[in-house]
């Protein structure tokens, strides 16, 4: 009987880093999509250059499955440690395709094929990643002009030989799916719309977000898994005049940011918990100096150094709690590509508006990962919030939002001036505590607005629900596809996308539940504490990871199933 | 005389007898003499004494964190490059707290002053040693005295290959005012780093110390590096004057990708992104 694999169908390839898992996913997801599939993508790899083994999940399918799920239907192991560190991931139904010389003796059943061999047929190793690449876009009956396009624009710099060979390995790649199709069935239905929706990562859509906000300086210092957005506004920046700069140390970063804000700049630096930490003083300077800066933490596991390529969404107490001294201050928590793209948006409009530190939390999986989603809508051109100040000019008005005109240096006949030491409404150093509490209340003040501007929750699931699993960030898609694998009547699933200030709608949400579970990629349940202390709201139950990867859909699905 | 950056009814923290009062009327008088208008000035300073400075003056600044001042300053010109910016604070927050942006700033070479008062000594939090104190020197926390090597900021500076590099003394007016006015008028990272007496703490390096510690440079080529760094490593006394000065390299904000083409200020440009936008977005479909 031939292995039948329907709808929806996870592909897993696995190899040491440097071993070309990445290539070929580079070269099939865009294909895939541009034939009509729907695709996601998620890796997880070492933090070394060479060696370990490094795995990538692409999950082919008829409509959108845009998270992780443990389950493999189709398996690529590249070598003998390959094979070890998916394991525990592999059943009966899964199909393994693998070199038997490169994986060694194993009990499992294993198509041969012989990648090495034929690859060095056509000219060398470095072509078995478009042999595996042909094979896996076979499976799926992918026209192979699809492959051969990739393949010209890729490599018709370097000649008709290479071209031809690179050619050649793909037919060959075609050549084994074929024979493989004889013992294994895939059938997932294309749909035409798909081609008209994006593939990106949480990167490139955070990235994106913040070209829509008018993000028009970055400074920051490389750090995974934050490089992404960075990488990105470097790529930006010619075309859309981003001044952008590696900065020596985080400190500097955030100094500068703040900087260019003060100088009327859209700023944002974007970093890791660890680069962070070092930022905190920084957060601080723009509360006090009443500058607009978005902060983009891309979340990793810690404490310290961590895991550095993993996930987690541990940092959120961090965000809510850093910098000393009481501010306002908003924080992002977008789970999904759509919504990196206009909370990033958001966030600059909020720090615009309000003048104060704003935060987009991410993480490993959400930046890294491949989603298929619609495109995107480019909203309206930025309106600046400042204005030309007068020679009787103030920088700190007191005014009745605490929100005061904001002017810059060189734009009127005034000056302004601002302080990191408490100040009076000229932004003049003050220890008189009338002046203190008059200021500390002004901003203070701008709390009540970006409340008022709080992105509400979404509920997906039953309308009528007594049980809710309640999330925030990256674990939304997970959840969703839980959900629907539970088929539970009455759960539904509340997703927050803004997590500070928790919207006040929060408490209407929570009291219609009976049963309420919070799952967070953490140990300690931040966002639960968080919720029980502004809402007084206690949960029923919860479910927590941090072993550096993130919830499977699957996986999911069971806790739930022993907790509901 | 009247100077349009006097700043009236100010209720100033320095100590009688300090040499920040000397620097203020300095960079005061160097910018009025330059005819540099109040709406295109930035100062930009620290934490410390001498990082109060631009409170005492009637221009745009932002007073931001202790060490900091290069890095904001940067941003500031890089997002603005047609303001003067100038970034001044004291030889503890420019060399200790900040020492990895000084050496950033050098090899950036942004076209901005840092003006840096150095009393070799930490005032504000009365009377530690700073980077630049002596050998011996003793404080409530360094009880039996320093025993680190003082950092030597123009050595250092040449070392990296600044642009400007110039030693003065506040006790001399005239001359300090004549190197700030060179500073600001480079086109390039200019340092002038300014001894300068503390009078409530440091009892070593006192006014009179400096007179008799201090000589003029003579004879010096300020384009020849290999002379330059000689002076600022020879022992004994301290020189006065421009050490270096080049002027041939390029300048941090105008190598921007976001200032190549177009130098009006960031806050200026059209935030019309829409089409580029929109074409960026359909490469991902």
């Amino acid at each position: 009987m031939p292995k039948v694999y329907k709808d929806d169908v996870s592909v897993v390839l696995c190899g040491e880093a440097g071993a070309g898992v990445q290539t070929v996913e580079n070269v099939v997801s865009k294909i895939f999509k541009t034939a009509g599939f729907s695709l996601f993508t998620s890796k997880e790899y070492m933090s070394r250059i060479r060696g370990g083994s490094n795995s990538t999940q692409i999950r082919v399918s008829s409509s959108p499955k845009n998270c992780y799920c443990d389950r493999i239907d189709v398996c690529i192991p590249l070598d003998k440690d390959a094979l070890k560190h998916l394991y525990g991931r592999i059943t009966n139904d899964t199909t393994i395709i693998a070199d038997k010389e490169a994986v060694g003796e194993t009990e499992k059943h294993i198509i041969d094929v012989p990648f090495s061999k034929y690859a060095k047929e056509i000219g060398g190793a470095i072509y078995s990643n478009i042999i595996a690449s042909g094979v896996i876009l076979g499976l799926f009956k992918v026209d192979f002009a699809h492959l051969e396009k990739v393949i010209r624009d890729s490599f018709s710099k370097k000649g008709d030989e290479i071209v031809n060979a690179n050619i050649r390995a793909g037919k060959k790649g075609y050549e084994i799916a074929e024979m493989i199709l004889k013992d294994v069935q895939i059938e997932v239905a294309r749909d035409e719309k798909t081609c008209e929706k994006m593939l990106l990562s949480g990167a490139d859509a955070i990235g994106l977000g913040a070209l829509a906000g008018g993000c028009d300086f970055i400074s920051s210092y490389p750090m995974t898994p934050g490089t992404g957005v960075f990488a990105f506004m470097a790529k930006s920046q010619k075309e859309f005049g981003v001044a952008v700069e590696q900065a020596e140390d985080e400190i500097a970063a955030i100094n500068m940011s703040v900087g260019a804000g003060y100088a009327g700049a859209r700023s944002m630096v974007s970093t890791s918990g660890g680069g962070f930490a070092l930022m905190c003083e920084g957060v601080s300077l723009a509360a006090m100096t009443e500058t607009p800066v978005v902060i983009h933490i891309a979340q990793r596991p810690g404490p310290a150094t961590g895991l550095p390529t993993r996930t987690e969404q541990a940092d959120l107490d961090l965000a809510l709690y850093a910098g000393h001294g009481e501010f306002p201050r908003a924080i992002f928590a977008p789970g999904n590509p759509s919504d990196c793209f206009y909370m990033t948006g958001k966030a600059f409009d909020i720090a615009d508006k309000y003048q104060t530190p704003v935060f987009i939390l991410s993480d490993q999986y959400i930046t890294d990962s491949l989603f298929t989603c619609p495109s995107f809508k480019v909203p309206e051109p930025q309106i600046k919030n400042i204005v030309k100040t007068s020679p009787d000019y103030v920088r700190y008005k007191i005014t009745p939002n605490g929100v005061s005109p904001r002017g810059v240096p060189g734009y009127g006949s005034g000056v302004a001036c601002a302080d990191s030491d408490e100040h009076d409404e000229t932004g003049r150093i003050t220890e008189s505590e009338n002046m203190r509490v008059l200021m500390h209340e002004k901003r203070l003040k701008k709390y009540d607005l970006i409340l008022n501007e709080a992105e509400e929750p979404e509920l997906h699931g039953a309308s009528d629900y007594e049980n809710l699993v309640v999330c925030w960030g990256s674990t939304v898609e997970v959840l969703k596809e839980a959900l629907a694998l539970l088929n539970y009547g009455r759960t539904a699933v509340l997703y927050f996308k803004q997590v500070f200030p928790l919207p006040r709608s929060t408490r209407d949400y929570l009291q219609r539940a009976k049963k309420i579970i919070f799952v967070e990629n953490n140990a300690n349940g931040q966002f639960e504490t968080l919720v029980r202390s502004v809402t007084g709201f206690k949960s029923s139950g919860h479910i927590h990871k941090y072993d550096g990867l993130p919830f499977s859909a699957d996986k999911a699905a069971e806790e739930l199933r022993k907790i509901l | 005389m009247a100077n349009i950056y006097d700043m009236p009814g100010i209720d100033n923290a320095w100590c009688p007898g300090c040499g920040d009062h000397s620097i203020l009327h300095i960079i005061k008088t160097a910018l009025s003499e330059l005819g540099i208008s109040q709406d295109n000035l930035c100062m930009v300073s620290g934490i410390g004494q001498a990082a109060k400075l631009p409170q005492y003056m009637k221009a745009s600044y932002f007073n931001g964190l202790h060490g900091r001042a290069l890095p904001t300053a940067t941003a500031i010109k890089a997002a603005n490059t047609e303001l003067t910016v100038i970034a001044e604070s004291g030889d503890g927050d420019m060399y200790g707290e900040g020492g990895n942006h000084f050496m950033a700033a050098i090899r950036r070479n942004p076209d901005i002053t840092n003006i840096v008062h150095n009393n070799m000594i930490y005032g504000l939090t009365k009377g530690q040693a700073s980077p630049t104190s002596g050998v011996g020197m003793k404080s409530n926390i360094q009880v039996d005295g320093v025993f680190e090597q003082p950092f030597n900021p123009l050595a250092v500076a040449i070392a990296l290959n600044a642009t400007f590099v110039a030693r003065a003394f506040s006790g001399d007016m005239e001359q300090t005012k004549e190197i700030v006015k060179q500073a600001i008028l480079h086109k390039g990272y200019a340092l002038v780093d300014i001894l300068q007496p503390c009078v409530s703490f440091n009892k070593i390096n006192t006014a009179a110390w400096f007179k008799e510690n201090t000589y003029y440079i003579e004879n010096h080529n300020p384009a020849d590096r290999n002379a330059a760094f000689a002076l600022a490593t020879r022992e004994g006394k301290l020189g006065l004057g421009i050490y270096y000065k080049y002027d041939g390299r390029a300048v941090f904000e105008e190598q921007l990708e976001a200032n190549k083409e177009d130098k009006t200020p960031l806050y200026k440009r059209d935030g019309d992104r829409q089409a580029k936008l929109e074409n960026l977005i359909n490469a991902y479909v």
